[in-house]
């Protein structure tokens, strides 16, 4: 949320271009959770509501391990609790799910609030909820359900890759957390190249042969990564979607709809006045007016 | 009301009660207000309109307030106006002959009624699409009241909005157009009540009959 030392690459709803757009080139910053090492211990859930100072909530059981059924306005960070069965037994998967900070973002593209969301050039996609006025189109545009509304004071939070941390050079709070190490941060591409490394070592040495990489592209690749023991299902990850992208209504929204809209609305406009020019009004109401002065009927 | 009273000194003839008229300026500055701050929403290269309107918060504030009593008012137009504007054999001629309509040949149109074919269009356009931007818009209006699997409800009434939305500017530019520019004298019926009778005659030959034309029968 402090973009102090931060460079916007992307704005919401913005006329015109992004100043200082491309001025100064910076690494893709990218979070790598590594699912098959995490051991649910919540640690990274405590660290995010500390370090960005939420304030409490009541979590919800529902016979699992899960703190609650999803994020909220005030709890960006959770980590889904899976059992999955397999044909070898029973699989405990553990998924910490947050913003994906998606390179295409479709909150962003969703926005109708100038300035309301900016992606910086690291690709931390961040809401500034000084500018937000409260709509929920961002919700519509999220393929993982990540904005969530605070109905108190109308405007809309979720993760911000600890922005104001990165922005000093710090990772962001829940990596610092992560006692496993199943957490880590760097620049995308060095993440990729850990993400790779370890779904190789789990398809090779470890009986994983669907072991790999989620970075998906129908967003443009994420700027959080996950490991997953199988790749090929990563629905069974508490919902995280095989192929996500924008949905169609937004595109179709802002895309077509948008430019048919703008050239109706404006072409009806020229065609109003070039009618007028050409033939003017239909009568003068003065016309009238100079028959009956002083008539009485 | 009778004809009888509708024929006012110095050649006036009465075209719009105050209901009428006041009910009709109640959904056009809430229709206005909502287009400006939905416009503003609409388009980045218009969201001026919204700090214009007192900033994008207090547009969003407002404009689904706005919008139900447009909604209101556009409800009790319909009570009022919805038996005479059914389409009648007239009115698909008045479609048929919309070239003259076009070229100011209104000598040549069929003789309309109190509404000519344009006129009903436009109120069929602006009830059917007040009810889809009421409904879509109450959709929208909490976006965190709909659970997940919900979603696309909000999802397509967003779409639902903004289509019917750009419909309403396209009737409402041809209203304004109409009302103000093109036909002199209807713009002050809805502010007075009023036309002259060479007004009533020229574009509402019917209703104008009705209305005279009793009276002098019932002189005689």
């Amino acid at each position: 949320m402090s973009q102090a030392t931060l460079r916007v690459q992307k704005i919401s709803a913005h006329a015109g271009s992004v100043p200082g757009q491309d001025t100064q080139r910076e690494s893709t910053v990218c979070k790598l959770i590594d699912t098959t090492t995490c051991i649910g211990c919540k640690a990274c859930e405590v660290a995010c509501m500390e370090w960005n100072d939420l304030p409490f909530g009541e979590t919800v059981f529902d016979n699992t391990y899960q703190t609650m059924p999803d994020t909220r306005w005030n709890y960006w960070n959770l980590i889904r609790f899976n059992e999955h069965e397999t044909d070898n037994g029973l699989m405990w998967l553990m998924r910490k799910d947050q913003c994906m900070h998606c390179a295409e973002p479709g909150c962003l593209a969703a926005c109708p609030s100038d300035g309301a969301i900016v992606q910086y050039t690291n690709g931390i996609v961040d809401f500034q909820q000084d500018k937000c006025i409260g709509c929920g189109y961002c919700i519509t545009g999220c393929p993982f359900n990540i904005p969530k509304f605070n109905p108190e004071t109308k405007r809309v939070f979720k993760c911000t890759l600890c922005s104001d941390r990165v922005s000093e050079g710090l990772e962001p709070a829940c990596i610092k957390s992560c006692p496993t190490g199943c957490l880590h941060f760097g620049t995308k591409e060095d993440m990729k190249d850990l993400a790779e490394q370890r779904a190789k070592q789990l398809r090779d040495h470890s009986n994983f042969p669907k072991a790999g990489v989620y970075d998906p592209a129908g967003v443009g690749g994420t700027g959080v990564i996950y490991v997953l023991h199988d790749a090929s299902q990563p629905e069974i990850y508490g919902g995280l979607p095989s192929n996500p992208r924008v949905p169609w209504t937004v595109k179709l929204w802002k895309g077509p709809l948008k430019w048919l809209g703008n050239a109706a609305m404006i072409g009806g406009l020229i065609g109003l006045f070039v009618h007028y020019l050409r033939f003017g009004p239909k009568t003068r109401e003065e016309e009238f007016e100079i028959k009956h002065e002083g008539k009485q009927p | 009301m009778s004809s009888r009273e509708q024929v006012l000194p110095y050649g006036r003839i009465l075209r719009y009660q105050f209901h009428e008229r006041l009910t009709h300026w109640i959904s056009a500055f809430a229709y206005i207000y909502c287009m400006l701050t939905g416009l503003a929403f609409w388009s980045p290269w218009l969201f001026w309109l919204a700090i214009l309107m007192g900033g994008g918060q207090v547009s969003r504030m407002l404009h689904p307030w706005f919008g139900v009593i447009f909604a209101g008012a556009v409800l009790y137009l319909y009570l009022m106006w919805a038996a005479q504007m059914h389409t009648t054999e007239t009115d698909k001629a008045w479609w048929r002959s919309l070239r003259y309509y076009v070229r100011n040949e209104d000598e040549k149109m069929p003789p309309a009624g109190r509404y000519n074919g344009g006129q009903k269009l436009l109120f069929w356009g602006f009830v059917i699409f007040a009810l889809l931007l009421l409904l879509s818009g109450a959709v929208m209006w909490f976006p965190e009241w709909i659970p997940l699997s919900l979603r696309f409800l909000l999802k397509l009434a967003i779409l639902v909005h903004v289509s019917s939305a750009l419909l309403t500017i396209g009737l409402f530019m041809i209203h304004i157009y109409m009302s103000v520019f093109a036909e002199r004298g209807a713009f002050g019926s809805v502010i007075r009540g009023d036309v002259s009778r060479e007004f009533a005659e020229r574009y509402h030959p019917a209703w104008y009959e009705e209305v005279v034309g009793a009276r002098a029968t019932r002189r005689k």
